[in-house]
């Protein structure tokens, strides 16, 4: 049986709607003929490219002021819902403000959010999502039971986005009732880190370090390596902790999901943590001095060697290439 | 000013984690340590105290079978005294019902400041942060790279996709912390000696006056309806480099047409 009405936490930044969200929409409309939007900010600005991906309303709150989005959003859902706008699901992606919503609602509405997700399908009249855990090695399928709405997050690239070619999706205005006591968390300023090169999110080869690099100097030759690949630079945990990299490097269970064409894993363990953010790229190479790491268990092509001595003739090899 | 972290007690990491059959939740019955990434916020309570030139740090736990083998740890790192729930009505919390028990907990407290971690280790759902913070009505502000107080307020870096934003927020508020806010201490001889006799006031759902129907398995809103392997990845070629395996690589990359 199809849902009537499935929300989707809709997330943009510069006017742009997030991958995250546009995945998830794909998905909603497996689920629901009725797919609405509901974002924390101005609903105009990205009405049509939520309606080509099947976006028949969106509910917004209009601009927040720097309010950070949990505590305002939920309170502009639960109200909504209140008035009679319920749907059965409320898909939230796994993104800082996705997480900040989802459990700020799910207090509100005295109902449990469901986290960590990869999939969801709807079972005669139940709503069933799947975990992986133990670093993907299995998954855990769960039903909601009890009244909706149900609340649940997904994982990065899980699902597909697709465009539908639908027109503008209708604007609907959220508002957000008083805030009380919970209000009042503000951003004063916003610092972006930059990064050169192609994003983690959408890089066809991300070449990774871990701490087998030994010491943060050489992570110059990932980068000199993505350089010459086109690719993102992604890290373990192990070395974002250590201060060689920033946090956005991260790939794995607390860090960023990956999905490229090619992944290359220099150095890098293989712990379960790490692999959830990686194992489903599409290629992965290797290279560990240790021919018992568990990274050589997913590997399509292993190196058993040095770091210090494969990656730079493979730098010169790439150059010499031109 | 007056702290409480809700700290939370984990099966060790080091060992592979085990579904129980009958359940199909995470066996928790082993011998329990504190969750690394709880080891944050208890420094920065620690720092937030002694920057602030008094106040105690109050700890929050909820664990089955009374152990108190991970309050011990953040104890014998400073905390002053530690409120730990437990209770077999307990067995089987969602991250709401869990939220419930720390926010009815934290308020016998009455804190400036409630920190926690982002996620746990061990169940990573990363909402119980928020979650309490609901309940509680406060303000609040995940994932913290950075943390000062001042006048009422607290001041956070927050981590975001692009980079980091700096935060403002009325206090009392909660605030979960990344690792990385700040380097935990390791206790010290004497910390863990003083931590034997540190009080650890131990409560039941019913001392904090919640209703054992919205915790635990009666509390629960969902089922496990299966649990079953993944598609396994299969691993490929490996080769022992002996100063050409960078040709395969290359090799590789080629066929791929990624060059
Ligand atoms: C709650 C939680 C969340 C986590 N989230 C993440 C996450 O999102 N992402 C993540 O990556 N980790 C995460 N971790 C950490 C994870 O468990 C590992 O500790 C981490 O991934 C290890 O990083 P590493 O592989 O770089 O280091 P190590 O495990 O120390 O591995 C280094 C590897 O380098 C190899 N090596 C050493 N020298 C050389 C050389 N000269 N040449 C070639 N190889 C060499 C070694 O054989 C070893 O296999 C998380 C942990 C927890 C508890």
């Amino acid at each position: 049986m199809a849902l009537s009405t499935v929300w989707v936490f809709a997330e943009a930044r510069d006017g742009k709607v997030l991958p995250i969200t546009l995945e998830m929409l794909a998905q909603a409309r497996e689920l629901s003929d009725n797919v609405e939007a509901f974002h924390g900010g101005d609903g105009a600005a990205i009405a049509a490219e939520l309606g080509a991906h099947g976006v028949t309303k969106v509910h917004a709150t209009g601009d927040l002021g720097g309010a950070l989005l949990g505590v305002p959003v939920a309170a502009a859902m639960a109200a909504a819902i209140e008035g009679g706008a319920a749907p059965d699901l409320i898909m939230f992606g796994t993104t800082y403000d996705g997480r900040d919503v989802a459990g700020r609602l799910s207090a509100k509405l005295d109902r449990t959010v469901i986290t960590n997700n990869v999939g969801v399908s709807v079972d005669g009249d139940a709503i069933v999502v799947v975990e992986p855990v133990f670093g993907g090695s299995t998954n855990v399928s769960t039903k909601f039971s009890g009244p909706g709405p149900h609340l649940a997050l997904f994982r990065p690239k899980s699902f597909e986005p697709a465009e539908t070619g639908g027109g503008a999706a209708e604007v609907a205005e959220a508002a957000v009732p008083d805030l009380g006591g919970a209000g009042g968390a503000t951003v004063t300023e916003r610092h972006v880190e930059e990064r050169e090169g192609p994003s983690l999110d959408d890089a066809a080869v991300v070449v990774s370090g871990g701490r087998g690099l030994g010491e943060a100097e050489k992570y110059d030759m990932i980068e000199t390596l993505a350089k010459l690949l086109k690719a993102a630079p992604g890290a373990s945990r192990a070395i974002v902790d250590a201060g060689w990299v920033p946090y956005s490097y991260q790939v794995g269970q607390t860090g960023k999901v990956v999905k490229p064409t090619v992944y290359i894993a220099a150095g890098i363990s293989g712990a379960t943590q790490h692999m959830v953010g990686m194992k489903g790229s599409k290629n992965i190479i290797a290279i560990n001095k240790d021919a018992e790491a568990p990274i050589f268990s997913i590997a399509d092509l292993g190196i058993v060697g040095d770091v210090h001595k494969v990656l730079p003739k493979l730098i010169e090899a790439l150059e010499a290439r031109g | 000013m007056n702290v409480v972290v809700c700290v939370k007690q984990i099966p060790d990491p080091a060992e592979p984690g085990q579904l129980d059959p009958e359940t199909k939740t995470l066996k928790r019955d082993g011998k329990l340590i504190l969750d690394e990434s709880d080891s944050y916020g208890v420094e920065m309570a620690l720092q937030l105290v002694d920057a602030a030139g008094g106040g105690e740090v109050t700890l929050v736990s909820m664990a089955p079978n009374n152990e108190v083998g991970g309050i011990r740890t953040a104890l014998a790192m400073g905390a002053a005294k530690a409120i730990l729930v437990s209770d077999p009505a307990l067995a089987g919390s969602d991250s709401l019902g869990t939220a419930k028990v720390l926010a009815a907990a934290i308020k016998r407290a009455e804190p400036d400041l409630v920190l926690t971690a982002t996620e746990s280790s061990d169940g990573y759902t990363g909402t119980v942060p928020e979650q309490v913070a609901g309940l509680l009505d406060l303000p609040s502000v995940t994932f913290a790279k950075q943390i000062s107080v001042g006048d009422g307020k607290v001041s956070v870096q927050r981590q975001t996709e692009a980079g980091f934003d700096d935060v403002e927020c009325p206090m009392p508020a909660v605030v979960s912390v990344t690792a990385g806010v700040v380097e935990p201490r390791y206790p010290s001889f004497k910390g863990i000696m003083a931590a034997k006799s540190k009080p650890v006031d131990e409560l039941t759902v019913g001392d904090l006056g919640l209703d054992a129907g919205a915790v635990g398995w009666a509390g629960g809103q969902q089922e496990i309806v299966d649990v079953s392997a993944a598609e396994e990845r299969q691993a490929g070629e490996i080769i022992e480099d002996e100063g050409e395996a960078h040709l395969k690589i290359v090799e590789f990359l080629d066929q791929l047409k990624v060059l």
